[in-house]
């Protein structure tokens, strides 16, 4: 067995220290070590983009990273999207479109629709469909998750142009 | 919304909470104490006698608990289900141990496996393990395992064909010798309907804890059928029933291939009950590529006689269907069982002769995905149409219309044997035109075509058979069941034996609770998947859920609903005949006033020190529902395609679909079902195919290789309904599940044969494929 290394990642706020093997994947350090289930495994060659995370901001596929590359980062969860008892505008629209059924992909589709929408906050159907592609569902035909992310552009727009102090 | 208007209403998913904050439990999410890890070696040959198997090493690797071969689990495991054994079958012919025994028969046949402390050790362990194995000549085409001299698979029967079905083809020549004496034609084609991976986002799982002390077996795993796995596990494993408990948690999809019972769960089953510790095992994609079963893999020669007008005399099939190595629990039944009684789809056809083959190939076995049976049926019939409409120079649509069985055929009985329960087809045909503008689409194509693009349309008018039973079908009755126990607060709890992993029949259920009882829904909880807590029932596929655990659920309502009555009439001091239930509250005729509230009726009959002495106390039931007759889903999709002469790319430019699913409990989930069914269905048609090369290698054994459908390459789908209610159950519901993937198949490659001006062109329509037809002519 390899020496273990030394790795400290903030996960969803939460520093965390943990010793871990070198070929430790971090999608298993999330789900594993840290009990974070949320962010899921669907196939292992980066296809489906259901181990979706952000990264210091960036998405990326968890089961394509080390956990000791993600040592000194700051990475976010389907679990830490939004604050504890309250949705994130994005995990709203797939709920009022019906933009999941058995809902494994949803986590990793909601964490690629989050990269999107920050880097493209009012985007086209067919910029949605593109920007998403890196992310497979089987049972939606991917109509309402589309619905689901114009939703959740609009939602977002909406509360960003809120005045200041203004919805309090 | 008032309660009494909640079936019927498009409400938001309750399961859906869990699902979007990450909050949901799946197979791999559960951490049991003191849980070892399983890791599978499989076969990397398509056919190799196993010379011997050396684990020595294995076993000493750090952290490894076991290691398992066929030798071990000899007289301690039984046999993979096969659920109805026919032909050389009841021989033995294709019937398998969890772990292969003396020989491989495809590629990624499990053979040993390690059990360790966590998944990395199992791993590296399996990668220890020495097997001499000897290559032995592999057959991966269905046609050539069925001639004279192909390597078999199974030396000792002498074939790979277990099972023909050939039955005198008299009447259906006299049939064709007359049409064609009439002036009438008979058309004939070769179809291929390519192997397909179900491909669930989730993968295979199981975690399997056995309590030494009480011998009691539990499994969580990812299936579509608790009650079926437990009750065929505790058989395999040699335990009685009652000491068999499976959990079905979350399950991330299944499309057919998880209704059945697999060697992984059979032998992590077996491990925990040696070792007394939980074992998990989850399935990695590549596993999941190469040992989950595929589905589809049939060679078709189809022939259809028609008057000159076109109106249809006779259809003749010729099926070859390619059950893969081994018979899993329905392989052999996909094509006879669920595909032949459909074969003349919407159409009045007198006459239809059914002829097949089933053989054995070094490839996976072969079952249930997503229609099973059907799709295959259907695009038979679609296309048939299709070249009838060519070889006459009539529209399609003409064609269609022409051979409908008519609304007041029904019930009909085909000449396939089905007795369709209700339809309209022509209805759906007419508002899919109408939709599409179909005339003005043909003009365009003719514009388009006049510019020289290749430009197509596509029409599919199918039917399906789902709400399986009914009654007698399989050996073991397909029946549904409800428990429902109504507590002292009024609340509401519901244990179904049907067994959602996507479908909605948390919400869907409650609706229907909601409905009868007029209460909130937030006051209803669905259950499901427990086989120590839910009524024996069969699980979730064919399109069943709704057709018979809804009527099942119904039962127990109605049942609880009267007892419910009763109470109210001594409460109110009525006479139970003038006690209604109305929104929530039990109400004497022509006195309104007059009432108590559903959850006061509750208190009264659970508390039971002030209930009537003659009526006993608890408000509880369980009820089972066994349909007598299939339910039969209609439609019709049209589709446009323009084909890219430069790169063979199909591009679907519109899609319509009109389904007609019977009665629509939440339109938005039925709107759902349809869009990702139709997804599906394209896949087939443009992209999707299990490919294995002639040594029995299988070459698209990642995502890498196999396609499935992202979103860039699909469009939006324009979609409506039809409501034909069902006459078989009291729900007047037909099934959603997957009618969409049966209509678009056809749809698709109609439309492709459009463009191209070909008869017909074999799926799937890869850019490559059409590329090389265009500049081939």
């Amino acid at each position: 067995m390899a020496t273990k290394r030394e790795i400290t990642v903030t996960v969803n706020g939460q520093q965390y220290h943990s010793q871990v093997e070198p070929r430790l994947l971090l999608v298993h350090y999330l789900r594993d070590v840290l009990d974070l289930t949320g962010t899921h495994i669907g196939c292992d060659t980066s296809q489906c983009g259901a181990c979706t995370v952000m990264i210091n901001g960036e998405s990326a596929k968890a089961c394509t990273v080390l956990a000791v590359q993600a040592d000194g980062s700051e990475v976010t969860t389907i679990e830490g999207l939004a604050p504890e008892g309250s949705l994130h505008p994005i995990q709203e629209g797939f709920w009022e479109k019906h933009g999941l059924q058995c809902g494994f992909c949803t986590p990793g589709m909601i964490m690629a629709s989050y990269q999107l929408l920050k880097n493209n906050p009012n985007p086209t159907e067919a910029e949605i469909r593109k920007g998403l592609e890196g992310n497979i569902c089987r049972c939606t035909g991917y109509q309402n998750i589309v619905r689901a992310v114009q939703y959740a552009a609009e939602q977002m727009r909406t509360e960003a142009a809120a005045p200041v102090g203004g919805g309090e | 919304m008032g309660v009494a208007t909640m079936l019927g209403a498009p409400i938001k998913r309750r399961e859906d909470p869990r699902l979007i904050t990450g909050q949901a439990t799946y197979v791999d999410d559960i951490k049991l104490y003191g849980m070892l890890h399983m890791s599978v070696l499989r076969s990397p040959y398509g056919h190799a006698r196993i010379n011997s198997i050396n684990t020595d090493a294995a076993r000493k690797h750090p952290g490894v608990v076991a290691v398992y071969t066929a030798e071990d689990l000899k007289g301690a495991v039984g046999p993979v289900a096969c659920a109805v054994p026919m032909g050389k079958i009841t021989e033995g012919m294709g019937i398998h141990g969890p772990l292969a025994e003396g020989k491989v028969r495809f590629y990624g046949d499990p053979v040993a496996v390690v059990i360790a402390d966590d998944r990395y050790n199992a791993r590296d362990a399996r990668d220890l393990i020495e097997v001499d194995f000897e290559p032995l000549p592999a057959v991966v085409d269905m046609e050539q395992a069925m001639q004279p001299g192909a390597a078999l698979l199974y030396e000792e029967f002498g074939t790979n064909v277990p099972f023909g079905l050939h039955p005198p083809t008299d009447e259906i020549d006299k049939v064709f010798e007359q049409t064609k004496a009439d002036g009438g034609i008979v058309v004939k084609q070769r179809l291929v309907n390519q192997r397909l991976a179900p491909m669930p986002m989730e993968t295979r799982g199981v975690v399997a804890d056995y309590t030494k002390s009480d011998k009691k077996l539990t499994v969580w795993s990812s299936s579509q059928i608790p009650h079926l796995l437990r009750n065929v596990l505790a058989g395999t494993v040699g335990l009685p029933q009652h000491q068999v408990r499976v959990i079905v948690p979350e399950v991330g999809g299944g499309f057919g291939c998880k209704l059945n019972i697999y060697p992984e769960e059979l032998v992590a089953s077996f491990a925990t009950m040696k070792i007394g510790r939980p074992v998990k095992w989850i399935e990695d994609r590549s596993e999941n590529l190469a040992a989950t079963i595929h589905g589809r893999a049939q060679v078709d020669y189809v022939e259809i006689a028609a008057t000159k007008e076109g109106k249809v005399k006779g259809l003749k099939v010729y099926a070859i269907s390619d059950l893969g190595s081994y018979c899993q629990l329905g392989t052999n039944i996909i094509m006879i069982g669920l595909g032949f009684p459909v074969s003349v789809g919407a159409y009045d056809i007198p006459v239809v002769h059914l002829s097949a083959d089933l053989v054995f190939t070094n490839t996976a076995s072969t079952d249930a995905v997503r229609g099973a049976g059907r799709p295959e049926a259907t695009y038979i019939i679609e296309r048939c149409m299709d070249l009838l409409a060519r070889e006459l120079g009539k529209d399609p649509v003409e064609i269609r219309r022409m051979n409908f069985i008519q609304p007041d055929q029904f019930p009909y009985k085909s000449s396939a044997g089905a007795v369709y329960d209700s339809g309209n087809y022509e209805a759906a045909l007419d508002k899919a035109l109408q939709m599409a503008n179909y005339q003005d689409l043909r003009a365009e194509q003719a514009q388009k075509r006049a510019e020289g693009k290749l430009v197509g349309i596509g029409l599919s008018s199918y039917i399906e058979a789902c709400g399986i039973g009914p009654k007698g079908t399989l050996p073991v009755g397909l029946f549904e069941s409800a428990r429902v126990r109504v507590e002292a607060s009024g609340t509401v709890m519901v244990y179904t034996g049907i067994s959602p992993h996507g479908q909605g029949e948390e919400t869907t259920f409650a609706q229907i609770v909601s409905e009868e009882f007029g209460i909130p829904i937030e006051d209803i909880l669905i259950l499901h998947g427990d086989t120590d807590s839910t009524a024996e029932g069969r699980g979730t596929y064919g399109s069943r859920s709704t057709a018979v655990g809804g009527p099942a659920l119904l039962k127990s309502l109605t049942r609880l609903k009267e007892k419910m009555q009763l109470i109210a009439s001594y409460m109110l001091e009525a006479n139970v005949a003038d006690v209604t239930l109305e929104d929530g509250k039990f109400s004497v005729a022509g006195a309104p006033q007059k009432s108590v509230t559903f959850a006061e009726v509750a208190a009264t009959a659970n508390l039971s020190n002030t209930l009537h002495p003659s009526i006993e106390p608890g408000l509880e039931s369980s009820s089972f529902w066994e349909p007598e007759a299939n339910t039969f889903p209609f439609g019709t999709h049209i589709c446009a395609v323009e084909v890219d002469k430069d790169t063979g790319a199909v591009e679907i430019t519109r899609y319509v679909a009109v389904d007609d699913c019977g009665r629509q409990l939440n339109p938005l989930i039925v709107e759902g079902q349809v869009q990702g069914r139709l997804a599906h269905g394209i896949g087939q048609a443009l992209i999707e195919g299990v490919v294995y090369g002639e040594d029995g290698q299988l070459l698209t054994a990642t995502l890498t290789d196999y396609a499935m459908p992202i979103a860039p390459e699909l469009p939006s789908f324009e979609i409506d309904s039809t409501v034909t209610l069902s006459p078989v159950n009291p729900l007047g519901v037909k099934g959603i599940g997957e009618a969409g993937t049966i209509g678009s198949t056809p749809a698709v490659a109609n439309a492709v044969a459009d463009a191209l001006g070909v008869a017909h062109v074999d799926m799937p329509f890869t850019s490559e494929k059409m590329w090389k037809i265009i500049h081939q002519k």
